[in-house]
């Protein structure tokens, strides 16, 4: 009892200790001295008088939700002694395996880097600076000469370490019990009404509940804004702006790297090619912002430390590189892409996709044993198969062509890309609902169970990937349903 | 069966008994060489017929139809993709003459507030012969660009845009200088259209609607309106400031192909579902059926606008593809009627739309007589409208009265059409095995 209650009180003074540093709290503190003016505020009961006025004016509403964002991606607080790199990762293992998957990247970077005699860091000369500045909204107009750079990596590299990795972990249940799709007018009618009143409410947690079910197009921005606790103040549109100078100021060898994955991925997309100027303006940015930082504290990844030239080893003189730390892979801009068929202004677009990046997609490119890893998901994904499809399973494993092999670049990339739109987003609304990455995994042994006759009838590892090659006009819902309830062992 | 009406001496055989369970022989001709002729090929019961031979459909070309339509005769089953005189609709200098005449009769008769849902078409002057009243419009609100399109021709070619009359005197002279000599069109046959400066843009791209509308009969106006369509995209970005770029401003599918940065793996279309659900989640599910409405209302006033001119013969029918650009106030504008839309699939999924669209055509014209006349629907059809409003609701509930008229029509929403197709047929079926 002792040991959980220190427990409690120690996430409570850490989690005070972060929003005393917010803007809420400044927010909260300015409320609070105007709120004396009024004259139901009384001296002898100060206290119950400013949380009553906080309470009817929604500002209490505003702190639950600052409060459930940070408990959400908060670790749980471990021994005292535990030092720094444990909140990362738990498992010595694990920590060696993500260090020697950084160790490529960074090697992979660096000779490119020597190779093509191209600075990681630049600053613009000011007529190019006033020429990006016009084309901002239309970058997708540049050509840049793109043929020599080459992705640092691809999901398909990210799987090979995959191989190692012998883990006892099983996370099984996933709580999705209560999810209906495209549900039936009895349902929807009254789903939507309840949509309405929970973003009345503006209850970042009783939108995530309520999401669970799935959200109504209509309402889905809204409560995706809600759930991620990102509202459109004047200070974020700031300082997406200043990001957006930074972004003008110098240019980065991860720009580069960032255009070419645009070019050879969303803008190649059939729906998404719409809205490449969007992802220059979201992915550009997010390399320059240092907030991303933060998560690195309970991500199993450390940001590469690039030195200023001729102090290398310097601690004095260590960036991190990119600012953001995070290097984007082949694909990444597909994690932005579908965000755009919802927001429609870059810098609340920014936000939406900055979150959804610190809460779950980092998740699928670093090792680590959190059961919304992509280790973990791999795993899940195999124990799933094996226990509900045996004969599939080994009857895929003897024509060599080992299921994880298809199914791992669907997870890495979320299913962006390979399913359609609407069917993403309903899948993606289960993830903000369970604030886990799990499904995917599910989704993944459901779609193989959907194919399994025909997966039965091929000879080879092309043939089940043509069996597999096109997700588009699976329905996510139904899919799920049948495997989690209908299954028969 | 058909014959040319001067060849008498020879009599074709009766027409073909046709039993509701027997076995049918349609043969057609089709002189095009893509999706439709696969439908056609694979549709059971269906041959095709080469060169002199006799058919009992013909998916003709309109030039084939000038020529020949006249001295055709056709016994009463037999089916024709064209109206005679389908240029009422289709050629714009003559809709603009159908539908400004319309909307006076409508001011007349009705008022103005219905008169005034006729104004889907922007401002269009057909030059020369109307010059005198453009230039006092144009005079009206100087500023503004306007476009220039020739009346017959397709494609985007022959189009440009301008904000200044001396930029049309300068056409003027040089269009006697045009190197299209193969074109017979005279100079005359132009429209200047007022351009629509304000377009919806999705990604900063300018795009137009293609929507398929079948008309079944004109007298009385039966009209169909089929779910799926696509949405065109300019591949470049839109800005008032270029108007020489003629691929920033034409949409067709044809220019964009010609555009330098075109990619053909890039694809600028979006089926018409994903964009009724993109502007859901912008702008709400009122916003977005107010729009579909409007849509309709263009569909059904521009067939009204021509019913009274056009021959209905019963043989004929006809597949439109209406043109229709979105403005920033969700107001539906439209550019154009196709009397031949284009059947020619650019992608796959473009292959599987007009392969089910042409299919679900046919079902329609009926050849095989299987359809009892009274369906609403018939793969992804809509009936739109039949002889007056359609409504979803069903036979005998009275809801003129509450005003609650929902119309029969699903632009965008789900086609589940093999299913709905099943049933329609199946319960046929059963129906023939019950009164035979």
């Amino acid at each position: 009892m002792l040991q959980e209650e220190e427990d409690l009180s120690l996430t409570i003074a850490q989690i005070v200790q972060k929003l005393k540093g917010s803007r809420l709290y400044a927010q909260l503190e300015r409320q609070a001295w105007v709120s004396l003016q009024k004259p139901e505020i009384k001296l002898e009961t100060l206290k119950e008088d400013i949380k009553e006025f906080f309470r009817i004016t929604g500002w209490e509403k505003k702190l639950h939700n600052a409060v459930y964002s940070e408990l959400t991606v908060f670790p749980l607080p471990r021994h005292p002694a535990a030092p720094p790199e444990h909140l990362k990762e738990p498992l010595v293992y694990m920590r060696k395996a993500q260090g020697s998957w950084e160790k490529r990247i960074l090697k992979s970077l660096n000779s490119m880097c020597t190779e093509l005699s191209i600075p990681l860091a630049r600053k613009r000369p000011v007529v190019e600076q006033k020429e990006l500045l016009n084309k901002w909204n239309e970058m997708g107009t540049d050509e840049p000469d793109l043929s020599l750079f080459r992705p640092v990596y691809a999901p398909k590299d990210f799987l090979e370490k995959e191989f190692f990795v012998e883990l006892s972990l099983n996370t099984g249940q996933l709580g999705i019990d209560d999810a209906t799709q495209v549900p039936p007018e009895l349902f929807e009618n009254e789903h939507v009404r309840l949509g309405q009143k929970v973003l009345a409410e503006q209850d970042s947690a009783a939108a995530q509940q309520y999401i669970r079910q799935g959200s109504p197009t209509a309402l889905r921005a809204e409560l995706w804004a809600l759930i991620l606790n990102v509202s459109n103040q004047p200070e974020d549109l700031l300082y997406y702006e200043q990001l957006k100078s930074n972004v003008i100021q110098h240019d980065l060898l991860v720009d580069s790297l960032i255009y070419k994955d645009v070019k050879l991925t969303a803008s190649n997309d059939d729906y998404y090619f719409v809205f490449e100027d969007y992802l220059y303006q979201v992915l550009l940015c997010f390399s320059r912002d240092t907030a991303v930082l933060g998560h690195f504290a309970y991500n199993s990844a450390s940001p590469p430390k690039s030195y200023i030239r001729g102090k290398l080893g310097m601690e004095d003189y260590a960036v991190f590189y990119p600012p953001n730390g995070v290097i984007p892979f082949h694909g990444f801009s597909m994690y932005v892409a579908p965000l755009c068929f919802l927001y429609h202004e870059p810098s609340k677009l920014y936000q939406i996709f900055r979150e959804m990046y610190v809460r779950f997609f980092f998740r699928l490119h670093s090792i680590s044993s959190h059961h919304s890893g992509i280790v973990s998901l791999c795993l899940l994904f195999e124990t799933l198969l094996q226990t509900h499809l045996p004969q599939l399973f080994y009857h895929l494993r003897e024509i060599g062509a080992q299921p994880l092999r298809i199914s791992f670049k669907w997870m890495v990339r979320a299913f962006s890309g390979y399913l359609a739109t609407d069917q993403l987003l309903l899948l993606w609304d289960r993830i903000l609902g369970y604030n886990s990455l799990e499904i995917l995994a599910v989704l993944a042994a459901a779609v193989f169970a959907f194919r399994a006759v025909n997966l039965m009838e091929v000879t080879s590892l092309a043939a089940a990937e043509a069996v597999l090659a096109d997700l588009s006009t699976l329905k996510v819902m139904p899919l799920l349903q049948i495997f989690l309830f209908a299954t028969v062992t | 069966m058909s014959k040319p009406k001067n060849q008498c001496s020879k009599t074709h055989g009766a027409p073909k008994v046709k039993e509701r369970d027997q076995k049918v022989c349609i043969r057609f001709k089709c002189t095009v060489l893509n999706t439709l002729m696969d439908v056609l090929r694979h549709r059971p019961g269906w041959v095709e017929v080469k060169d002199e031979g006799e058919w009992d459909f013909y998916w003709c070309d309109v030039s084939w139809l000038r020529e020949n339509f006249d001295h055709t005769y056709m016994d009463e089953h037999v089916r024709i993709s064209h109206f005679r005189n389908h240029y009422e609709l289709t050629r714009k200098n003559y809709m603009v003459k159908n539908l400004k005449r319309f909307r006076k009769q409508l001011e007349r008769e009705v008022g103005k507030l219905e008169a005034a849902k006729c104004d889907f078409f922007p401002k269009t002057f057909e030059l020369p012969s109307d010059y005198h009243l453009f230039v006092e419009e144009f005079r009206k609100t100087p500023g503004i660009t306007w476009i220039m399109k020739p009346v017959a021709r397709s494609q985007g070619k022959g189009i440009f845009l301008f904000r200044k009359l001396k930029d049309i005197m300068d056409w003027r002279k040089d269009v006697g200088r045009s190197d299209d000599q193969k074109d017979d069109i005279p100079v005359e046959n132009y429209v200047a259209q007022r351009y629509i400066e304000n377009p919806y843009l999705i990604g900063g791209r300018k795009f137009d609607l293609r929507v398929y509308v079948l008309v079944m009969s004109y007298i009385p106006l039966r009209a169909w309106l089929y779910r799926d369509g696509f949405v065109r995209f300019s591949n470049t970005r839109f800005t008032l400031s270029s108007i020489d770029d003629h691929y920033v401003h034409l949409t067709n599918v044809a220019v964009q192909k010609t555009s330098p940065d075109y990619d053909p793996e890039k694809g600028c279309k979006w089926m018409i579902q994903r964009f009724r659900q993109y502007l859901t989640s912008k702008h709400g599910p009122e916003m977005v059926e107010t729009l579909f409405r409007d849509m309709d209302n263009i569909f059904i006033k521009s067939l009204q606008s021509v019913q009274k001119v056009i021959i209905s013969d019963k043989h004929c029918f006809e597949l439109y593809g209406y043109d229709i650009l979105i403005d920033q106030d969700l107001k539906p504008w439209l550019l154009e009627v196709n009397a031949s839309p284009s059947l020619a699939a650019s992608s796959q999924e473009d292959y599987q739309l007009k392969t089910c669209l042409l299919e679900d055509t046919l079902h329609i014209v009926d050849m095989e007589a299987r359809l009892t006349g009274k369906e609403k629907r018939v793969g992804g059809f809509d009936l739109m409208w039949n002889d007056g409003p359609v409504s979803r609701e069903e036979e005998g509930i009275d809801t003129a009265g509450t005003g609650n008229f929902v119309a029969n029509t699903h632009l965008g929403c789900n086609n589940d059409r093999k299913k709905q197709l099943r049933q329609l047929f199946c319960s046929f079926h059963s129906q023939k095995k019950v009164t035979s």
